[in-house]
């Protein structure tokens, strides 16, 4: 094998590659070849980095040289400075927001440096697309360790004892539901990859499967193991081309090696996985309804017991874990129960990987320690607010979480403290909202997409979610009725109590602790036709402060709808009758001469 | 190819040169030192064989890098090889020959070249 002395790692996961991480990394070979480096130095597309806002980010190894917001015009430059002449560019190095000089290396990133990596631990050193360098990273010892060492019941026991939980969501141990398939009496049993991730603003799953698709085969062949399965599905979002086209060149090579399909390492253990493309709907997470679809029919959920682990793809026992969750069993399995559970706190063991996006500086994915507050992830690793803007909450758990508020900040990551203030960790979506987001517009825009997605089969979830929804979005148009409040709270918890699965059970959440937080802003609305936040547009008015405003006409001759009139150099004014509120003006003005007022 | 458990060792082994240029590790480094005084006198050249020796060697337990200029620009090409665990040490006016023989003795098999090396040890920082 031919040696080189450097490997530019380039993130080619899919936020770097829509930001051209493919013409830059042909930059890069053309302008290696220029220098006759071609032989010397080596490009490697890995998947996702985490650190998605910098993007297109390279890692430069051996040294450990983060570049960032990379464009292909740099990349002259930078080979004949860095890569010819051994001079790091500081052009492309991260600043960070308090101070003035650059930080070369990865690990001395903020970002970076509070992180702790299981389930991601092979991120932006492998090519996800050559198994040789999974293995290189001892890739499927694990697997040998189960199939040759370790009986059934002994890989349950440690996956148990390690304190896992289900990383989709639902926070069930593992190891138990492990045990209820294994113990169903059935000789076909089957595993599922659930990889049908579909909150908004979270990537946590599809960073998995896009930067390290055998961490996924190996996990779910160890857990076929586990409860005697030989056939596995990855019901897998059609929205994401790249993880599709990923998982599927890993199952290929995978079974090239013979560590998929029959007699896997000659031990006599069979097992194959097949890969089905779920078509986007929300619903399909839920894991009665994505049994459903597997077999081909409407992806509805049905009402349990019978579990999965009894009854699940056609009617035999089945375990469904999340992506995440089979990503963490090889790590559990090499390096013991105990150096897991040593991780994390009294009921969370582990890391969780969240995907922290919304008005943060530094948006991306992280995987932090169980038990690490939340505002340690938002301020420390993510850099704090954008804008120098006041933090207001985070959204975790997506639409059927709730929000965490300021005073709440120091809550530490975990099932049981999230949901002892009303949120959940969920499938680790963190959404940051400022003080210009209405929390009542965030419950309204949250119940609007829980409402779009609800399957239809449960009354208090199809119809229930429908009526909040007006009443909420009657209050964001200031028709709001002392009532409100009240019936809100009560639909609450009636569609909580009587929907069959979690997405309905769940979509109250985020209005509940909404109101629970901020009522207030709920009540100015209703009260006083005000939204203090100044986002919702029925409640608010552009105008332009006379002592500002330079009269230079640049709000006019971009005003869409010709609201704005005013004589250069005079003093500019905003039709109200006229102005569909847009905030164009607001935006162009260079002399902060455009306010809203409620 | 179906695999043997026994497999993943020479795969991972394959790939170690890999794997450890990425993660840092080695039982030995080599840094030439390619400032614009280095380059000028032949680092280029320099760099090249050691990592012919580094390819002809087969060990993949050597990280090879480059930086850049060490201070003392009369004495280039110069290089730097650490051995896991001792102190630096700093070669000078290196030649094709010179590589090989450090290469040899002091990357292989951990002896100092006294004739070709300035000195131990790293400068003071701070």
């Amino acid at each position: 094998m031919q040696e080189y002395r450097m490997h530019l790692m380039l993130c080619a996961g899919t936020g770097c590659v829509s930001n051209r991480a493919f013409d830059i990394e042909k930059a890069f070979n053309r302008e290696l070849e220029k220098h006759n480096l071609q032989n010397e130095i080596k490009v490697i597309d890995t998947g996702c980095q985490g650190f998605c806002e910098r993007g297109p980010i390279m890692i430069v190894q051996p040294g450990d040289i983060f570049y960032e917001m990379l464009d292909e015009k740099d990349i002259p430059y930078l080979v004949e400075e860095h890569f010819l002449k051994g001079r790091p560019v500081e052009k492309h190095m991260y600043v960070p927001k308090d101070g003035e000089v650059p930080i070369p290396k990865l690990s001395d990133i903020g970002f970076f440096k509070k992180q702790k990596l299981i389930a991601l631990a092979n991120r932006g050193l492998i090519n996800p697309e050559n198994i040789d360098e999974y293995i290189g990273r001892e890739g499927y010892t694990a697997l040998a360790k189960v199939l040759t060492e370790m009986t059934p019941e002994e890989v349950i026991k440690e996956v148990k004892d390690s304190g896992l939980r289900g990383r989709g969501g639902g926070g069930f141990s593992t190891g138990m539901k492990w045990g209820f398939a294994h113990n169903s009496p059935g000789d076909e049993k089957y595993i599922i990859c659930n990889a049908d991730e579909g909150d908004p603003g979270a990537f946590m799953d599809r960073s998995i499967v896009e930067s390290d698709p055998h961490v996924i085969l190996e996990g779910m062949a160890i857990g076929a193991f586990a409860i005697g399965a030989s056939h596995g599905f990855i019901y897998v979002r059609d929205e994401y081309p790249l993880a599709v086209e990923r998982i599927n060149k890993a199952i290929k090579d995978a079974r090239e090696y013979g560590l998929l399909g029959d007699d896997i390492f000659g031990t006599g253990f069979e097992f194959d996985v097949s890969v089905n493309r779920g078509a986007g709907a929300f619903v399909c997470g839920e894991e009665t309804s994505l049994i459903a679809s597997l077999e081909g029919n409407m992806p509805e959920p049905r009402v349990r017991p019978p579990y999965p682990a009894v009854a699940g793809y056609k009617g035999k026992p089945t375990n469904i874990n999340n992506v995440e969750t089979w990503a963490n069993i090889r790590h559990i399995i090499n390096r013991g129960a105990a150096w897991y559970s040593s991780i994390g706190t009294e009921t969370s063991k582990g890391t969780k990987v969240f995907s922290l996006v919304g008005k943060v500086n530094n948006t991306g994915l992280v995987e932090v320690p169980m038990g690490i507050s939340v505002r340690d992830i938002i301020f420390d690793i993510g850099g704090g607010v954008m804008n120098g803007k006041k933090f207001k909450a985070v959204q975790t758990g997506g639409p059927s979480g709730g929000c965490i508020p300021e005073s709440l900040l120091d809550t530490p990551v975990g099932y049981d403290t999230f949901a002892a203030i009303g949120s959940i960790v969920g499938s680790g979506g963190m959404i940051v909202m400022d003080e210009d987001n209405c929390m009542v517009e965030v419950a309204r825009y949250f119940l609007a997409f829980t409402q779009a997605e609800s399957c239809g089969k449960c009354t208090p979830c199809r119809e229930g979610t429908r009526h909040m929804l007006d009443i909420l979005t009657r209050i964001t148009e200031g028709k709001g009725k002392e009532e409100d409040i009240d019936i809100l709270l009560e639909m609450s918890e009636l569609i909580g109590a009587t929907s069959l699965c979690a997405l309905g059970a769940t979509a109250p959440n985020p209005v509940l602790t909404t109101i629970k937080y901020f009522r207030d802003e709920y009540e100015a609305h209703i009260k006083e036709g005000k939204c203090p936040a100044k986002e919702c547009k029925a409640l608010i008015q552009y105008t332009i402060l006379p002592d500002k405003c330079t009269g230079c006409t640049l709000c006019a001759r971009d005003c869409p709808v010709n609201a704005i009139a005013g004589e250069r150099k005079g003093i500019h004014i905003i039709d109200p009758e006229v102005c569909v509120k847009c905030g164009i003006c607001k935006a162009v003005c260079n002399f902060d001469a455009v306010r809203i007022e409620s | 190819m179906k695999l043997k458990p026994e497999d993943l060792k020479k795969i991972s082994e394959k790939m170690e040169a890999s794997t450890n240029l990425r993660s840092g590790a080695g039982r030995a480094k080599i840094t030439v030192h390619m400032g614009t005084c280095g380059i000028a006198t032949g680092a280029r050249d320099i760099m090249k064989a050691f990592l012919d020796e580094l390819e002809a060697s087969g060990k993949k337990d050597i990280l090879f890098t480059t930086t850049g200029c060490a201070g003392l620009c009369s004495h280039e090409p110069m290089a730097t090889i650490e051995i896991k665990g001792e102190s630096p040490v700093k070669y000078v006016h290196l030649t094709k020959d010179k590589v090989k023989e450090i290469f040899e003795q002091h990357v292989i098999k951990g002896n100092i070249v006294e004739k070709s090396a300035l000195g131990r040890g790293s400068e003071r920082v701070g």
